[in-house]
Protein backbone atom coordinates (compact mmCIF):
# COMPACT_ATOMS: atom_id res chain seq x y z
CA UNK A 1 0.00 0.00 0.00
CA UNK A 2 1.25 3.14 -0.72
CA UNK A 3 1.57 5.46 1.97
CA UNK A 4 -0.68 9.09 1.89
CA UNK A 5 -0.59 11.84 4.41
CA UNK A 6 -3.86 10.67 5.70
CA UNK A 7 -2.70 7.65 6.43
CA UNK A 8 0.16 8.61 8.40
CA UNK A 9 -1.65 11.19 10.13
CA UNK A 10 -4.06 8.71 11.25
CA UNK A 11 -1.28 6.13 12.51
CA UNK A 12 0.67 8.34 14.42
CA UNK A 13 -2.38 10.33 15.97
CA UNK A 14 -2.15 11.33 19.91
CA UNK A 15 1.70 10.84 19.96
CA UNK A 16 4.71 13.35 19.61
CA UNK A 17 5.22 11.64 15.94
CA UNK A 18 1.99 13.38 14.86
CA UNK A 19 4.11 16.65 15.62
CA UNK A 20 6.34 15.80 12.35
CA UNK A 21 6.15 18.39 10.23
CA UNK A 22 4.37 21.52 9.64
CA UNK A 23 7.77 23.27 10.40
CA UNK A 24 7.89 27.21 10.55
CA UNK A 25 8.59 29.61 7.37
CA UNK A 26 10.35 32.22 8.49
CA UNK A 27 11.47 35.78 6.78
CA UNK A 28 14.98 36.79 6.81
CA UNK A 29 15.34 40.00 7.64
CA UNK A 30 18.76 41.02 7.44
CA UNK A 31 20.74 38.14 6.10
CA UNK A 32 17.90 38.58 3.32
CA UNK A 33 18.51 42.72 2.86
CA UNK A 34 19.16 44.43 -0.10
CA UNK A 35 18.34 41.23 -2.15
CA UNK A 36 16.38 41.25 -5.60
CA UNK A 37 14.32 38.51 -3.80
CA UNK A 38 12.22 37.92 -0.64
CA UNK A 39 14.22 35.28 1.89
CA UNK A 40 12.57 32.79 4.30
CA UNK A 41 13.28 29.58 5.97
CA UNK A 42 11.67 26.66 6.71
CA UNK A 43 13.30 25.38 9.82
CA UNK A 44 12.98 21.76 10.17
CA UNK A 45 15.05 21.72 13.67
CA UNK A 46 11.24 22.22 14.82
CA UNK A 47 10.52 18.43 14.67
CA UNK A 48 10.63 16.66 17.53
CA UNK A 49 13.76 14.62 16.74
CA UNK A 50 15.09 18.35 15.58
CA UNK A 51 16.16 17.50 11.71
CA UNK A 52 14.59 17.56 8.51
CA UNK A 53 15.05 13.66 8.88
CA UNK A 54 11.87 13.05 11.22
CA UNK A 55 9.71 12.91 7.56
CA UNK A 56 11.77 10.30 6.10
CA UNK A 57 12.74 8.26 9.41
CA UNK A 58 8.70 8.27 9.98
CA UNK A 59 7.52 7.58 6.17
CA UNK A 60 10.46 4.70 5.95
CA UNK A 61 8.85 3.28 8.84
CA UNK A 62 5.31 3.29 8.68
CA UNK A 63 5.78 2.04 4.39
CA UNK A 64 7.60 -0.97 6.27
CA UNK A 65 4.90 -1.76 8.51
CA UNK A 66 2.02 -0.82 5.88
CA UNK A 67 4.30 -3.49 4.05
CA UNK A 68 4.40 -6.32 7.22
CA UNK A 69 7.68 -6.36 6.87
CA UNK A 70 8.12 -5.31 10.72
CA UNK A 71 6.39 -8.00 12.78
CA UNK A 72 8.11 -10.30 15.24
CA UNK A 73 11.92 -9.73 15.93
CA UNK A 74 12.64 -7.88 12.84
CA UNK A 75 15.01 -4.54 13.14
CA UNK A 76 15.38 -1.89 11.19
CA UNK A 77 18.26 -0.65 10.10
CA UNK A 78 20.15 2.33 8.10
CA UNK A 79 23.12 4.19 7.41
CA UNK A 80 23.30 7.39 8.11
CA UNK A 81 25.67 10.08 9.10
CA UNK A 82 22.84 10.90 12.28
CA UNK A 83 20.23 13.18 11.77
CA UNK A 84 18.11 9.96 10.26
CA UNK A 85 19.70 7.41 13.04
CA UNK A 86 18.20 9.99 15.02
CA UNK A 87 14.75 10.14 13.32
CA UNK A 88 14.87 6.13 13.04
CA UNK A 89 15.23 5.50 16.40
CA UNK A 90 12.46 8.31 17.68
CA UNK A 91 9.90 6.30 15.30
CA UNK A 92 11.15 3.14 16.17
CA UNK A 93 11.02 3.83 20.56
CA UNK A 94 7.05 5.36 19.77
CA UNK A 95 6.35 2.28 17.47
CA UNK A 96 7.92 -0.61 18.95
CA UNK A 97 10.94 -1.11 16.67
CA UNK A 98 14.31 -2.17 17.41
CA UNK A 99 16.46 0.03 15.64
CA UNK A 100 19.92 -0.57 14.47
CA UNK A 101 22.54 2.96 12.87
CA UNK A 102 25.57 1.99 11.08
CA UNK A 103 27.41 5.34 11.49
CA UNK A 104 31.14 6.57 10.85
CA UNK A 105 32.72 6.36 14.05
CA UNK A 106 33.21 9.78 15.02
CA UNK A 107 30.27 11.24 13.62
CA UNK A 108 29.16 14.05 16.20
CA UNK A 109 29.18 12.85 19.52
CA UNK A 110 25.37 14.33 19.80
CA UNK A 111 23.99 12.18 16.93
CA UNK A 112 25.31 9.07 18.71
CA UNK A 113 24.28 9.87 22.15
CA UNK A 114 21.16 10.96 21.49
CA UNK A 115 20.40 8.07 19.54
CA UNK A 116 21.27 5.93 22.07
CA UNK A 117 19.16 7.44 24.29
CA UNK A 118 15.95 6.60 21.87
CA UNK A 119 17.78 2.67 22.53
CA UNK A 120 18.96 2.40 19.12
CA UNK A 121 21.90 0.20 19.04
CA UNK A 122 24.78 1.58 17.16
CA UNK A 123 27.73 -0.22 14.57
CA UNK A 124 30.50 2.19 14.06
CA UNK A 125 32.79 1.69 10.91
CA UNK A 126 35.86 3.34 9.65
CA UNK A 127 36.00 6.95 10.06
CA UNK A 128 38.39 7.13 6.63
CA UNK A 129 35.14 5.85 4.36
CA UNK A 130 33.14 8.29 5.41
CA UNK A 131 28.91 7.44 4.85
CA UNK A 132 29.76 5.71 2.18
CA UNK A 133 31.92 3.23 4.33
CA UNK A 134 28.62 3.02 6.59
CA UNK A 135 26.21 2.15 3.92
CA UNK A 136 28.38 -0.96 2.58
CA UNK A 137 28.53 -2.25 6.10
CA UNK A 138 25.01 -1.54 6.23
CA UNK A 139 24.30 -3.76 2.79
CA UNK A 140 26.58 -6.55 4.17
CA UNK A 141 24.63 -7.21 7.65
CA UNK A 142 21.40 -7.03 6.05
CA UNK A 143 22.47 -9.74 3.16
CA UNK A 144 23.90 -11.72 6.06
CA UNK A 145 20.93 -11.55 8.62
CA UNK A 146 17.39 -11.91 7.87
CA UNK A 147 16.23 -9.65 11.05
CA UNK A 148 17.08 -6.96 9.66
CA UNK A 149 14.97 -4.44 7.49
CA UNK A 150 17.20 -1.88 5.62
CA UNK A 151 15.17 0.87 4.74
CA UNK A 152 17.68 2.50 3.05
CA UNK A 153 17.50 6.18 2.62
CA UNK A 154 19.54 6.57 -0.24
CA UNK A 155 17.01 3.99 -2.06
CA UNK A 156 13.65 4.50 -0.27
CA UNK A 157 10.72 5.94 -2.58
CA UNK A 158 8.92 6.81 1.17
CA UNK A 159 12.04 9.03 1.79
CA UNK A 160 10.82 11.40 -1.05
CA UNK A 161 7.76 10.69 -0.97
CA UNK A 162 7.46 12.31 2.81
CA UNK A 163 8.35 15.56 1.33
CA UNK A 164 6.35 15.22 -2.15
CA UNK A 165 3.12 15.14 0.58
CA UNK A 166 4.11 17.35 3.39
CA UNK A 167 7.34 19.30 3.08
CA UNK A 168 6.34 20.84 -0.40
CA UNK A 169 2.78 21.62 -0.14
CA UNK A 170 3.62 22.69 3.27
CA UNK A 171 5.94 25.17 1.59
CA UNK A 172 3.10 25.93 -1.07
CA UNK A 173 0.53 26.65 1.77
CA UNK A 174 2.69 28.70 3.82
CA UNK A 175 3.59 31.32 1.30
CA UNK A 176 0.27 31.17 0.27
CA UNK A 177 1.48 30.23 -3.25
CA UNK A 178 3.57 32.90 -3.78
CA UNK A 179 7.11 30.60 -3.21
CA UNK A 180 9.15 31.33 -6.82
CA UNK A 181 12.03 28.64 -6.26
CA UNK A 182 13.07 26.42 -3.63
CA UNK A 183 16.50 26.06 -2.06
CA UNK A 184 18.07 22.48 -0.26
CA UNK A 185 21.01 20.24 -0.19
CA UNK A 186 21.47 16.99 -1.62
CA UNK A 187 22.37 14.35 0.18
CA UNK A 188 20.22 11.10 -0.22
CA UNK A 189 18.19 13.64 -2.47
CA UNK A 190 14.81 13.07 -1.10
CA UNK A 191 14.52 16.28 0.09
CA UNK A 192 14.72 18.15 -2.99
CA UNK A 193 13.15 15.38 -5.40
CA UNK A 194 9.97 15.27 -3.26
CA UNK A 195 9.26 18.89 -3.15
CA UNK A 196 10.17 18.99 -6.65
CA UNK A 197 7.78 16.79 -7.04
CA UNK A 198 5.34 18.72 -5.21
CA UNK A 199 6.27 22.23 -6.60
CA UNK A 200 7.69 22.19 -9.91
CA UNK A 201 4.18 21.64 -11.68
CA UNK A 202 3.30 25.00 -9.75
CA UNK A 203 6.21 26.65 -11.95
CA UNK A 204 8.52 26.66 -8.97
CA UNK A 205 11.97 26.62 -9.66
CA UNK A 206 14.25 23.91 -7.59
CA UNK A 207 17.62 24.84 -6.69
CA UNK A 208 19.93 21.58 -5.46
CA UNK A 209 23.14 22.41 -3.85
CA UNK A 210 25.87 19.74 -3.31
CA UNK A 211 29.38 20.53 -1.49
CA UNK A 212 32.13 21.71 -3.51
CA UNK A 213 35.06 19.49 -2.32
CA UNK A 214 34.70 15.46 -1.65
CA UNK A 215 36.27 16.22 2.17
CA UNK A 216 33.58 18.87 3.39
CA UNK A 217 32.25 19.70 6.21
CA UNK A 218 28.47 20.15 5.25
CA UNK A 219 27.00 17.38 7.25
CA UNK A 220 24.32 15.39 5.56
CA UNK A 221 25.32 16.32 1.98
CA UNK A 222 26.70 14.05 -0.34
CA UNK A 223 29.65 15.09 -3.22
CA UNK A 224 27.80 13.47 -5.75
CA UNK A 225 30.59 12.80 -8.35
CA UNK A 226 32.54 10.84 -5.79
CA UNK A 227 30.14 9.67 -3.40
CA UNK A 228 28.12 6.49 -4.19
CA UNK A 229 25.10 7.64 -5.96
CA UNK A 230 21.15 7.44 -4.42
CA UNK A 231 19.48 5.75 -6.17
CA UNK A 232 16.83 7.80 -5.59
CA UNK A 233 18.51 10.98 -7.05
CA UNK A 234 17.87 12.44 -10.15
CA UNK A 235 19.68 15.23 -11.47
CA UNK A 236 16.41 16.75 -13.35
CA UNK A 237 14.97 17.34 -10.04
CA UNK A 238 16.74 20.33 -9.98
CA UNK A 239 16.38 23.31 -12.72
CA UNK A 240 19.67 24.80 -11.25
CA UNK A 241 22.72 22.68 -9.37
CA UNK A 242 24.62 24.80 -7.54
CA UNK A 243 27.56 23.86 -5.04
CA UNK A 244 28.94 25.62 -1.97
CA UNK A 245 32.39 25.35 0.31
CA UNK A 246 32.42 24.75 3.73
CA UNK A 247 33.94 28.03 4.94
CA UNK A 248 31.21 30.07 3.19
CA UNK A 249 28.98 27.68 4.78
CA UNK A 250 29.85 27.98 8.04
CA UNK A 251 30.76 31.50 8.04
CA UNK A 252 26.77 32.32 7.22
CA UNK A 253 26.22 29.64 9.81
CA UNK A 254 27.46 32.02 12.54
CA UNK A 255 25.65 35.19 10.65
CA UNK A 256 22.22 32.85 10.99
CA UNK A 257 22.29 32.74 14.44
CA UNK A 258 23.42 36.49 15.24
CA UNK A 259 21.58 38.28 12.96
CA UNK A 260 18.51 36.53 12.71
CA UNK A 261 18.36 34.28 16.17
CA UNK A 262 18.39 30.96 13.90
CA UNK A 263 21.08 28.33 15.58
CA UNK A 264 21.86 25.69 12.75
CA UNK A 265 24.56 23.99 11.55
CA UNK A 266 26.92 24.05 8.50
CA UNK A 267 24.28 22.30 6.08
CA UNK A 268 21.47 25.19 7.22
CA UNK A 269 24.55 27.69 6.72
CA UNK A 270 25.36 26.28 3.06
CA UNK A 271 21.74 26.36 1.99
CA UNK A 272 21.01 29.94 2.87
CA UNK A 273 24.48 31.29 1.45
CA UNK A 274 23.31 29.38 -1.75
CA UNK A 275 19.72 30.78 -1.56
CA UNK A 276 21.36 34.13 -0.85
CA UNK A 277 23.28 33.80 -4.29
CA UNK A 278 19.96 32.97 -5.96
CA UNK A 279 17.62 35.63 -4.26
CA UNK A 280 20.38 38.57 -5.55
CA UNK A 281 19.54 37.53 -9.04
CA UNK A 282 16.00 36.85 -9.14
CA UNK A 283 12.66 38.38 -7.40
CA UNK A 284 10.02 36.76 -6.25
CA UNK A 285 10.08 34.62 -2.89
CA UNK A 286 12.66 32.44 -2.42
CA UNK A 287 12.71 29.87 0.55
CA UNK A 288 15.40 27.69 1.89
CA UNK A 289 15.34 24.77 3.68
CA UNK A 290 16.81 24.88 7.44
CA UNK A 291 17.54 20.38 7.64
CA UNK A 292 18.61 20.93 11.47
CA UNK A 293 19.53 22.89 15.03
CA UNK A 294 23.22 23.99 15.89
CA UNK A 295 23.05 22.29 19.14
CA UNK A 296 23.94 19.14 16.98
CA UNK A 297 27.35 20.07 16.67
CA UNK A 298 28.30 21.90 19.81
CA UNK A 299 31.16 19.36 20.56
CA UNK A 300 32.71 19.89 17.33
CA UNK A 301 35.39 22.70 16.59
CA UNK A 302 31.82 24.47 14.69
CA UNK A 303 31.31 26.77 18.12
CA UNK A 304 34.84 26.98 19.42
CA UNK B 1 61.71 10.18 11.71
CA UNK B 2 58.33 8.07 9.67
CA UNK B 3 55.16 7.45 10.41
CA UNK B 4 51.96 5.76 8.71
CA UNK B 5 49.71 8.27 7.69
CA UNK B 6 45.94 7.03 6.54
CA UNK B 7 43.97 9.47 3.97
CA UNK B 8 40.04 9.15 3.57
CA UNK B 9 38.87 7.86 0.74
CA UNK B 10 37.08 11.44 0.03
CA UNK B 11 40.90 12.52 -0.88
CA UNK B 12 40.79 10.05 -3.54
CA UNK B 13 41.08 12.40 -6.46
CA UNK B 14 44.69 13.79 -5.53
CA UNK B 15 45.93 10.90 -3.86
CA UNK B 16 45.09 8.28 -6.29
CA UNK B 17 43.28 6.38 -3.82
CA UNK B 18 46.14 5.62 -1.63
CA UNK B 19 45.07 5.62 1.77
CA UNK B 20 47.66 4.36 3.71
CA UNK B 21 51.14 5.65 3.40
CA UNK B 22 54.72 5.91 5.13
CA UNK B 23 55.46 10.02 5.31
CA UNK B 24 58.81 11.40 7.03
CA UNK B 25 59.03 14.60 9.33
CA UNK B 26 58.77 15.51 13.34
CA UNK B 27 56.24 17.81 12.88
CA UNK B 28 52.24 17.56 11.93
CA UNK B 29 53.67 20.71 9.50
CA UNK B 30 56.47 18.70 8.22
CA UNK B 31 54.63 15.23 7.72
CA UNK B 32 52.22 17.43 5.71
CA UNK B 33 54.61 19.15 3.49
CA UNK B 34 56.34 15.74 3.16
CA UNK B 35 52.51 14.43 1.34
CA UNK B 36 52.32 17.49 -0.66
CA UNK B 37 55.22 16.79 -2.27
CA UNK B 38 54.11 13.39 -3.35
CA UNK B 39 50.39 14.23 -4.03
CA UNK B 40 50.85 17.72 -5.41
CA UNK B 41 47.40 19.61 -3.91
CA UNK B 42 46.75 17.91 -0.46
CA UNK B 43 48.06 20.28 2.10
CA UNK B 44 45.56 23.13 0.36
CA UNK B 45 42.88 20.55 1.18
CA UNK B 46 44.13 19.47 5.05
CA UNK B 47 44.99 23.03 5.72
CA UNK B 48 43.82 26.62 5.16
CA UNK B 49 45.60 29.69 3.55
CA UNK B 50 46.97 30.26 7.11
CA UNK B 51 48.57 26.72 7.48
CA UNK B 52 45.65 25.91 9.95
CA UNK B 53 43.63 22.57 9.91
CA UNK B 54 40.88 23.04 8.36
CA UNK B 55 37.20 23.31 10.70
CA UNK B 56 35.87 20.03 8.93
CA UNK B 57 39.02 18.19 8.77
CA UNK B 58 40.14 16.09 11.95
CA UNK B 59 43.73 14.76 12.39
CA UNK B 60 45.13 12.34 14.98
CA UNK B 61 48.27 11.54 15.84
CA UNK B 62 47.54 8.25 17.38
CA UNK B 63 44.72 8.66 19.61
CA UNK B 64 44.85 12.33 20.15
CA UNK B 65 43.30 15.19 18.40
CA UNK B 66 45.84 17.30 16.54
CA UNK B 67 44.14 20.48 17.80
CA UNK B 68 44.78 19.98 21.57
CA UNK B 69 48.35 19.02 20.94
CA UNK B 70 49.44 22.24 18.99
CA UNK B 71 47.65 21.94 15.52
CA UNK B 72 50.13 21.66 12.96
CA UNK B 73 53.06 21.89 15.16
CA UNK B 74 52.35 18.64 17.40
CA UNK B 75 54.87 16.66 17.52
CA UNK B 76 54.42 13.40 15.98
CA UNK B 77 56.57 10.61 17.59
CA UNK B 78 58.37 7.99 15.21
CA UNK B 79 56.28 5.27 14.26
CA UNK B 80 53.14 6.94 15.40
CA UNK B 81 49.91 6.64 12.92
CA UNK B 82 48.67 10.04 12.13
CA UNK B 83 45.09 9.86 10.58
CA UNK B 84 43.17 12.37 8.60
CA UNK B 85 39.60 12.07 8.67
CA UNK B 86 36.42 14.08 7.73
CA UNK B 87 34.83 15.98 10.89
CA UNK B 88 31.71 15.04 9.57
CA UNK B 89 29.93 12.97 6.96
CA UNK B 90 27.05 12.47 4.74
CA UNK B 91 23.40 11.84 4.47
CA UNK B 92 19.19 15.58 3.28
Amino acid sequence: MTLTAALVRERVRGTILARIGDTPLIRLHRVGAGLAGELWAKLESANPGGSVKDRAGLWMVLAAEEAGALSGDRVVLDATSGNTGVALALVGAVRGHRVTLVMPDRVSLERKRIARAFAAELVLTDPLEGTDGAIREARRLAAADARYVYVDQYANAANPLAHELTTGPEIWEQSAGAVTHVVAGVGTSGTVVGISRALRPRGVRIVAVQPDDPLHGIEGWKHMATAIRPAIWDERAADVHATMGTEEAVTMMRRLAREEGIFTGPSGGAAVAAAVRVAREQPGRIVVLIADGGERYLSTPLWE
Amino acid sequence: MTVTVRLPGALRDVTGGVTKVQASGGTLAEVIADLERRHPGLRDRILDGDGRIRSHVNVYIGDEDARASGGTAARVPEGSEVMVIPAMAGGA
